[in-house]
């Protein structure tokens, strides 16, 4: 609240922002400025003004993906100067605040930019690409009904950790717009570490990872060539060594397959 | 009309095993006969869809979201209650259903609640089963705390993000279907319209978010998994997309609305800051097992630190009022949360409120921190304390936190029988959509259990019973209703389009929310609910006058699809009031000030009101009908809860 920075001054920013009426037109950057934007606002109650102020002068407002806005749908996607989800640490866009800008600041806005993530329309894209990824394989093979007791297998608090750990990716894509190959390893390890790691995913872990890195190469992914930027600009955190678990997944799955199909 | 609860006879352990064998099948060759509309993706939809898919049946899965994944159950935080009673301290089914009748302060049905008590055991095994990482202990065992108002530790929890664990569970049993091709994924699909053929639910009506093709969908039977209606007040812990289009668009073909008063104010959110704020976020209520929640003892040192002339550590012990302990010495601060959110409120109205609003209190964590250290505080609330901070720019581990209560959960919703089945026979309700199991106030970890409850483990089973009736036959669109529905759809974005007025949909929606906060909201009273009333049917004619949004209907039209589901709450807000203004007693989320025990607790009417509101839409701008289920408790005693 104001009470966390009461001298906090209002700033004056122009903004850059990618428009794009549709997946086939062509896009260019529009330039915008916004007037008296708190620092303890959102980036994206700074847009809400932005297009608050368009829809006032019958302009068009800028189309972008957000919804929970506390981090964890995965649904806000924005590339802000030059960075997935802009430059705080561990941040997606709707927890980025506007006090880690400064007055009189040009901020540029994109999309996220990958051949697997066409544009819908202005920064909001298709990541479809990313549900048949998991629709290939991201998923233990139990019905509803017969599952043995909770408590049935223990499984070491370390090992739940790491499995947690891993399953916290929110999906958003940050991971494909900050590679330059527009990988998407880091989000297919993710899933894949969290079930090998545990035993309830242990009957499949061949299948599956055979089966969702195809799909991943057949949604146009690019190669991973280790740099790093992936885990370096993922909102939540999720560690590179989730690359590594999916490799030796990957191999392992290969060099012993039962998968026939 | 006479409100059949279909809640079966006999001794309430005995009902839902009874039920189950008396509910009619679908023969399994049948299955893959019958066509289901799924609306929504969260817990209860995602798991009904993937669920009913296993089955056989053939799924349509609806979502508003680019994906499944992204629905707003993936924010709770806390965890999901099951009477697993692992801890050995004394949980059982019956203390978990006691335990929500009551905390729902006798305002929900017995034999929905026991049923619900029961399956929340099947739901943590089936969540484990599917790789779900719950929180364990060192010898490998699921952990447990407890949460919010129970004495108990029967809440399973994965870290500060339950709900994401969950869902993202149910998404990959949902995923799976989708690969099988027993679930066809229908994503930024919005249901517009339920179709209404014969008296019976045939289908829906969607809108195309990317291209605004308006399409017609048929089934045997529709479920709605539609979520709640908490962003009828503007701000809200809710995500922005999140509305009452669905369930109120049934409602106006048929479908009762039940209690549309009960919501629930959550005691731990951040404080609003300032007017551009668009959503407020919780801070989970297990917080409040470890927190301490005070206020300055007297209004002048209030003043004081709000003015800035004094620091948090210039208050001694005696400077300080907890509250809630020194109120309720048997739950200190973890009492239920309607009672937590007025407290909080009571104090900041006298004045003792701190930040520079004056409408917050704290919640602060230095005991615990002194006594496990930083690092074990880390452990269990780490990304809660980073949230935290991110938002304020304030480190809870050094200053106490600020809080204020936030909406954040309708326990009213459309009426449901045993079946779930809404007064539209084929259309059914799950989740928070509905008003079933939680009476006027919701326990904390009781919202993920009930979506997982209807979706994993009662609309398998009752849908059968409504499909084994039902011919086998293919389903089209043919039927004239499609049309007259779709033509309405079309005829409604046509309108919202064309009225090219002077105020955008979110400034409608934030008159409506002040409106609502103000009046309905945390505490409640005949005059202002009567003024209240009248101020949102002026809105409404404003609306349709002087709404002005941009483009057109063939494209993704961020600002149509709001003004569509402003509409749509505005019409809410005032069903909201006029049952605020029928219920003369005050129970749970629901507090009127009339009605109030001379310690200023809330005063229930048992004789008068222990009945289910359920409102029935008798045609535009005519005043709604009030039905009621009376309420019969054979199995428990009807109290003043006290926690005292």
């Amino acid at each position: 609240m104001a009470g966390s920075n009461p001298n906090a001054k209002p700033m004056n920013l122009t903004l850059n922002v990618w428009r794009q009426p549709s997946r086939t037109a062509q896009g260019n950057m529009v330039k915008y400025q916004v007037k008296d934007i708190s620092p303890e606002m959102s980036f994206l109650e700074m847009l809400d003004v932005l297009n608050e102020d368009l829809l006032h002068k019958g302009d068009d407002p800028v189309a972008f993906d957000h919804d929970c806005r506390e981090g964890i749908c995965g649904s806000c996607d924005l590339f802000i100067n030059g960075r997935s989800h802009g430059p705080e640490k561990g941040t997606t866009t709707c927890q980025l605040h506007m006090r880690k800008f400064s007055d009189g600041d040009t901020i540029t806005i994109e999309p996220w930019r990958a051949n697997s993530f066409p544009i819908n329309k202005d920064l909001s894209v298709d990541r479809s690409a990313f549900d048949r990824i998991i629709q290939a394989g991201g998923y233990v093979s139990v019905n509803t009904g017969g599952a043995p007791d909770g408590n049935e297998i223990p499984i070491p608090k370390d090992i739940a950790d790491r499995a947690f750990e891993a399953a916290t990716c929110i999906g958003c894509g940050a991971c494909v717009a900050a590679c330059k190959n527009a990988s998407a390893m880091l989000f297919v390890s993710a899933k894949v570490s969290q079930l090998a790691l545990l035993p309830q995913g242990d009957v499949e872990r061949k299948t599956r990872v055979e089966n969702m890195v195809a799909q991943m190469d057949k949604e146009g992914f690019g190669a991973c060539s280790n740099i790093g930027s992936c885990a370096a600009e993922c909102p939540v955190g999720i560690s590179l060594e989730n690359i590594a678990i999916l490799n030796r997944e990957f191999l392992s799955a290969k060099a012993t397959s039962n998968n026939l199909a | 009309m006479f409100l059949d609860s279909k809640a079966p006879e006999g001794p309430l352990a005995e009902k839902w095993d009874q039920h189950k064998f008396n509910v009619k099948l679908v023969n399994p060759a049948n299955k893959r006969k019958y066509d289901v509309i799924v609306v929504g993706t969260g817990l209860a939809g995602a798991s009904a869809a993937a669920s009913l898919a296993e089955l056989g049946y053939n799924v349509h899965a609806f979502t508003y979201h680019d994906s499944p994944r992204r629905a707003h159950s993936i924010a709770a935080q806390g965890g999901i209650n099951a009477a697993k009673n692992y801890q050995n301290d004394g949980d059982s089914v019956f203390r978990l259903f006691y335990d929500t009748i009551k905390g729902g302060d006798y305002r929900a049905r017995e034999a929905n609640v026991y049923r619900l008590a029961q399956v929340s055991v099947s739901i943590i095994d089936q969540c484990v089963a599917q790789g779900v990482p719950f929180a364990r202990e060192y010898g490998g065992l699921l952990a447990n705390r407890s949460f919010g108002g129970a004495q108990v530790s029967r809440t399973f929890y994965a870290r500060g993000q339950t709900g994401q664990q969950l869902l993202l569970g149910a998404y990959s049993a949902l995923s799976r279907q989708v690969a099988y091709g027993k679930v066809k994924l229908h994503t930024r699909s919005e249901m517009l319209d339920l179709v209404v053929a014969d008296g019976k639910a045939a289908g829906i009506v969607t809108r195309n978010l990317l291209t605004g093709a308006v399409e017609n969908h048929a089934a045997h039977a529709v479920v709605l998994a539609t979520g709640g209606y908490g962003n009828v007040f503007y701000l809200s812990t809710n995500a922005m997309y999140c509305n009452v289009t669905a369930a109120w668009r049934a409602h106006k073909r048929g479908a009762y609305f039940a209690n549309p008063c009960f919501t629930q104010i959550h005691p731990t959110c951040i404080p609003v800051s300032g007017d551009y704020q668009s959503k407020l976020t919780l801070m989970s209520e297990s917080l409040r097992n470890d927190g301490r929640v005070w206020v300055p003892a007297t209004k002048e040192l209030a003043e004081r630190l709000r003015k800035g002339e004094i620091k948090v550590s210039d208050l001694k012990e005696d400077d300080r009022d907890y509250f809630l302990e020194r109120k309720y010495p048997a739950f200190g601060n973890l009492v239920p949360r309607d009672v937590a959110s007025r407290n909080a409120k009571q104090m900041c109205d006298e004045g003792r409120g701190v930040g520079s609003t004056g409408l917050a209190v704290y919640l602060d964590f230095a005991d615990v921190i002194g006594r496990i250290g930083a690092d074990a505080v880390s452990q269990k609330y780490g990304n809660l304390f980073a949230m935290y901070e991110k938002i304020t720019d304030e480190d809870p581990y050094k200053l106490p936190m600020r809080i204020y209560p936030a909406v954040h959960y309708t326990m009213g919703g459309l009426w449901v029988d045993y079946n779930l089945q809404t007064t539209v026979p084929g259309l059914y309700a799950t989740g928070e959509s509905n008003f079933s199991d939680h009476g006027a106030n919701r326990l904390g970890a009781s919202a993920l259990m009930q979506g997982l409850a209807d979706g994993y483990f009662v609309i398998p089973y009752t849908i059968g019973d409504y499909l084994a009736r039902t011919a086998p036959k293919p389903v089209d669109t043919s039927h004239p209703a499609f049309a007259e529905a779709g033509q309405a759809v079309q005829e409604r974005t046509a309108k919202l389009l064309s009225i090219n007025g002077n105020r955008t949909p979110d400034q409608f929606h934030k008159v409506l929310g002040h409106i609502m906060w103000e009046y309905c909201g945390m505490a409640r009273n005949a005059e202002g609910l009567t003024f209240a009333k009248a101020e949102i049917q002026k809105l409404k004619r404003e609306f349709w006058q002087d709404l002005k949004i941009t483009g057109t209907n063939e494209e993704l039209n961020q600002a149509l699809e709001k003004a569509g589901r402003v509409a749509d709450f505005i019409e809410l807000g005032e069903l909201m009031i006029d049952d605020a203004l029928d219920r003369n007693e005050s129970c749970g989320g629901h507090f009127r000030e009339e009605y109030q025990t001379p310690e200023g607790e809330a005063l229930r009417d048992d004789e008068n009101y222990a009945y289910v509101a359920a409102w029935e839409f008798m045609g535009e701008n005519e005043p709604e009908r009030l039905n009621k289920e009376e309420l019969q408790f054979e199995n428990v005693k009807l109290t003043q809860r006290s926690y005292k």
